[in-house]
Order: structure tokens, then C-alpha cells, then sequence
């Protein structure tokens, strides 16, 4: 059951890397970063159902620093909403050269 | 009940990576979103699976009831709920996107065949919370106090970030 784990885990961090890269709404590309974090959330559990329990402990360290992290980008996102109009990251470019 | 358990895990992990598939193909962030609080309900009952329901129980509170309402509310307050053009990229890109997938993918499972040595499962704890509680306030003491000094940071940065610019 653990290698099983290990490899829905490995499936569902692809498919957050696959969303990441194809879509532009930074929303969406947050929760693809939360996606991520869960699928490594599930390795965790899995290798800590094979040795001890320091892995649950670390999930939750990680639930802690993903909800901080959620807090923050929204906030952001909600700034950036107010200055440009927008959350589409193809439009906001005024970084680009 | 060990039969049971298993084919518990495969429904659930079905259940998990078909959500995630159709949270990434959704072109409105709403109907994303759910699908992305599917996921997480289906993680919380692969993690009672395996032998973690404490971790199952924190994630359903805290991912599916905290986090996940928090992304909602952001898409309501930017009043995304109704695009109708997509953000998904060209085809290209998809496709661009869909090789690198695969690499990915192959390259975490031939390192996972690689490096996971086949022990023999640890002996099913009676009792985990009592364990993880134990390994939390002892070992990890320090982490654990200054994670909620992140959260304390994180907010008071989220409310500066987030406010009304006000005119001195």
C-alpha cells in the first residue's frame, strides 16, 4: 500500500505541475501549489506508516506553513486585483523587457 | 478487514487523481475549486488508510474547511466566477506542459523504484495522536512554537497587504 501511495502521490504532484504551467489565472495556479503540497503531504503519511510517526508531524508543520502561505497570496492577489484590474498573469507584464 | 482496507485505498486514490484531473481541466474557478476540496476529502480518507486518521481529521478541518474557503471567497471578491474566456494556454503550451508532465512523472517513479527499500511495515501504532502529540511537544517543541510565530506574522501581513490604501 505504501508504493501504491507513493506513486498517486507522485501522479497528483504532476498533475499540479501540469496545471501550473498551463494556465494563466493566478488563482488557479495557487491552488495547483496547494495541490502540490497535499501530493507531498500523502508521501509523508505513507513513508511515516513505514518508519515512525515524525512524518505526520512534519504534515502538520507543512498544513501550518501551507495556511500562512494561502493567507499571504491572497492578499497579494487581492492588491494586485486593486492595481491592475486583473489576476491574468499574461497581462501583467510590467516586469517584461 | 485488510481486503477492505485496500480496496477502501484504491477507491479513494481513484477518487483523488480523477478530482485533480478535472480541478486542472475546469476553465471556471468555482467549479476548480470544488473539485479541488474532492481531492482533499480524498487524501483525508487515504490518510485514515494508512494509518494517520488524526493528520485525515486536521486535513479535512484545515485544507478542506479553512483553506479552501479562503480561495472561494477570493474568487467571489474578485468577481471571478463567470470568465468566459479561458486562461487556459495555446496549444502548444499544453503540449509544451504535457511533456514535461511525463518526464516528471517518469523521473519520480523510477527514483521511487529505486530508492524505497522493501522493509517490513512498521507495527500498526494503537494509538497515533497520543504518538504524534508526544513527538510534537518534545522533539519538535521549538518548530512547533515558532510556527505559530509565522502564523502570527503571516496575519498581520495579510491584513496590511489586503486593506484600503488610506489617504493621509
Amino acid at each position: 500500500m505504501i508504493a501504491e501511495a507513493l506513486i498517486v502521490s507522485a501522479i497528483l504532484f504532476v498533475i499540479g505541475v501540469v496545471g501550473v504551467l498551463t494556465r494563466r489565472n493566478a488563482i488557479i495556479l495557487f491552488m495547483c501549489a496547494e495541490l502540490m503540497l497535499n501530493a507531498v503531504n500523502l508521501s509523508f503519511v505513507a513513508l511515516a506508516k513505514m518508519h515512525n510517526v515524525t512524518g505526520q508531524v512534519f504534515v502538520v508543520m507543512v498544513m501550518t506553513i501551507a495556511a500562512a502561505e494561502a493567507a499571504v497570496g491572497l492578499a497579494i492577489l487581492i492588491s494586485v486585483f486593486r492595481h491592475f484590474g486583473t489576476v491574468d498573469l499574461s497581462s501583467l507584464r510590467t516586469l517584461r523587457g | 478487514m485488510n481486503g477492505f482496507y485496500e480496496f477502501q485505498f484504491y477507491l479513494f486514490s481513484l477518487l483523488a487523481i480523477a478530482s485533480a484531473l478535472l480541478f486542472v481541466t475546469r476553465r471556471n474557478p468555482v467549479p476548480a475549486s470544488l473539485w479541488l476540496v474532492n481531492v482533499m476529502l480524498a487524501l483525508a480518507g487515504l490518510y485514515v488508510m494508512l494509518d494517520a486518521p488524526f493528520v485525515g481529521v486536521i486535513q479535512v478541518l484545515v485544507y478542506a474547511g479553512a483553506i479552501m474557503v479562503v480561495f472561494v471567497f477570493v474568487v467571489m471578491l474578485l468577481n471571478l466566477g463567470r470568465s468566459e474566456i479561458t486562461d487556459i494556454r495555446s496549444l502548444g503550451a499544453r503540449l509544451g506542459a504535457g511533456l514535461v508532465g511525463l518526464a516528471l512523472l517518469a523521473n519520480l517513479l523510477v527514483v521511487q523504484r529505486q530508492r524505497i527499500p522493501r522493509v517490513a511495515l512498521a507495527p500498526s501504532v494503537d494509538n497515533v495522536v497520543n504518538d504524534v502529540a508526544a513527538s510534537l511537544f518534545t522533539d519538535y517543541l521549538v518548530a512547533f512554537e515558532l510556527t505559530s510565530l509565522v502564523l502570527l506574522v503571516a496575519v498581520i501581513g495579510a491584513v496590511l497587504l489586503a486593506k484600503k490604501r488610506v489617504r493621509l
